[in-house]
């Protein structure tokens, strides 16, 4: 774990992503923490966010088109991370969601960004119905909502290089389940989770 | 005296200082009864254990020569300029010259110290930095706001790389009868800014009756003013002996240090609150951030270092 840990050291020196555990505490269960997503940094700050322990059994997931593209973003991001690269736009028939599927049947919890792609502002926006189908389809496992204030400053899209700002990373309560809850009512009240914490 | 002893001597009379503030706080804490008072006392233990911290740091810099204890303000510089832009509203348009900012204009500076090269040191960031960055920011074709922009990077660059960076800087004076002890020089500058704001605060909290600025720093008191930098003075005169001046002199420059000191506090403490905060950070648990302790320093080094140099550097 030797990149994973220069990656995190580097991460501490430039953001800092201190972590803010406002509504639970770090624990081993499996989890699906969800966040917002404004930059190629966000999952480094989450990564680093997260004490060690929880770190071995948790990955990041992240789009193939950018972190598969070189062998350097991809060790970056397959050793140094834990990542799981998902395809985000998937030829005829394959469920982009399969990887994910895979890494929570084995009882590990993930990171995603369910908006899908970065954007410029503070708060974040529509997000993707993957949330929706992992939640039910893994009960168990708690969602908890994420907020990353200031990374859409430290690296804004189409920066190459990030600027050094202080970035916290703030945990949320686990977002509860209604039975028989709509899947765009769903979407919107973890939409809603993360803008709270923001 | 050799220059070692001085220093074994002042680090020591440090130490047991930071003892006897350890022991009150332990008094202290046994005796306090009300809520409001614990508070303060718990504030105040972390304020001395946080010096504990400092205290250590800098010794070891000391020891290790003039090259660590430049990084380490280098260090200081980039971690208060991120916290001073982290607060202050930037746009995306200025990424590159925040960039710039962080990895050009800190490593130049820094390196020109360490280089010894005085007439670069004094001109890079009031000359060359200050008509970079806009340019920079220019290039991205946002005019929205531009002089505010503008201002603002420049303001943090002078203030946390230009103002800190004087400290270090008194290592490349060339005293004469004084060679070979600088740093001696270097510790006095803050052993004075840092104490001075400690007895300010404490005969504040003892005597403080007239708030100077309400609006702006609602601690800082009329009494711990006078009687509190009339201390640091005092204390100032008598570490006279590990500096190149006489008593005298020594009285008058840490006059200068304490008057200093003080608008810098007030002046950083206006900044702060016109960015809607109360502390710059949370890096130095008791304090606030990096900013909250350099803030005194930052106004009293570079005028320290050119009466310094004006009066005692042929």
């Amino acid at each position: 774990m030797f990149l994973s840990r220069c990656l995190v050291f580097l991460v501490r020196l430039l953001m800092g992503a201190t972590p803010r555990w406002l509504g639970c505490e770090p624990h081993p269960r499996q989890r699906i923490y969800f966040a917002n997503h404004t930059s190629h940094i966000d999952t480094l700050a989450i990564w680093s966010a997260l004490p060690p322990a929880l770190r071995k059994h948790t990955h990041a997931v992240a789009a193939a088109d950018y972190w598969g593209k070189t062998a350097l973003r991809r060790s970056i991001a397959l050793k140094g991370l834990n990542a799981v690269l998902v395809e985000r736009q998937p030829g005829q028939g394959g469920n982009p969601l399969t990887p994910l599927i895979d890494t929570l049947k084995q009882g590990d919890s993930l990171i995603i960004f369910p908006e899908g792609t970065r954007r410029p502002q503070r708060l974040p926006g529509e997000f993707k119905s993957g949330l929706f189908r992992l939640a039910q389809q893994f009960p168990d496992a708690e969602l908890i909502p994420v907020y990353l204030e200031n990374l859409h400053r430290c690296m804004p899209k189409g920066a190459l290089l990030p600027v050094p700002l202080i970035c916290t990373v703030r945990f949320g309560e686990p977002l509860g389940r209604l039975p028989e809850e709509h899947k765009d009512a769903f979407l919107a009240r973890a939409r809603q989770a993360v803008e709270e914490l923001a | 005296m050799t220059p070692m002893e001085k220093f074994v001597w002042l680090i020591g009379g440090i130490v047991a200082l930071l003892t006897l503030a350890s022991l009150i706080g332990f008094v202290l804490k046994r005796r306090v009864r009300s809520e409001n008072g614990l508070e303060t006392v718990l504030n105040l233990q972390q304020r001395v254990n946080a010096w504990w911290v400092m205290i250590g740091i800098f010794s070891i810099a000391f020891l290790l020569g003039p090259t660590t204890t430049i990084v380490l303000f280098a260090l200081m510089s980039y971690l208060a300029l991120r916290e001073f832009l982290t607060l202050t509203p930037t746009s995306p348009n200025d990424h590159r010259a925040l960039f710039v900012a962080f990895f050009v204009i800190i490593p130049v500076q820094f390196w020109s110290i360490y280089d010894a090269w005085y007439g670069f040191f004094t001109i890079f960031i009031p000359v060359y930095a200050f008509l970079l960055l806009p340019s920079l920011s220019a290039l991205a074709q946002n005019t929205d706001q531009f002089l505010e922009r503008t201002a603002k990077i420049q303001w943090g660059v002078m203030v946390v790389v230009y103002c800190v960076s004087h400290v270090p800087a008194l290592l490349i004076l060339d005293i004469p009868g004084f060679t070979g002890q600088n740093a001696l020089l270097l510790l006095y500058l803050l052993l004075v800014v840092q104490i001075s704001d400690v007895l300010q605060y404490v005969c504040g909290k003892l005597w403080g009756k007239h708030k100077i600025a309400p609006v702006v720093s609602p601690s800082k008191t009329v009494e711990g003013l006078v009687f509190g930098g009339a201390l640091a003075v005092g204390v100032g005169t008598a570490m006279w002996w590990i500096t190149p001046f006489a008593p005298a002199y020594a009285a008058a420059i840490s006059l200068v240090i304490v008057i200093m000191g003080f608008l810098g506090g007030l002046v950083m403490s206006a900044v702060k609150r016109s960015l809607g905060a109360k502390d710059w950070g949370s890096m130095i648990s008791g304090h606030g951030g990096m900013m909250d302790r350099l803030d005194s320093v930052c106004f009293a080094a570079p005028v320290f270092f050119h009466l310094v140099h004006y009066f005692y550097v042929p």
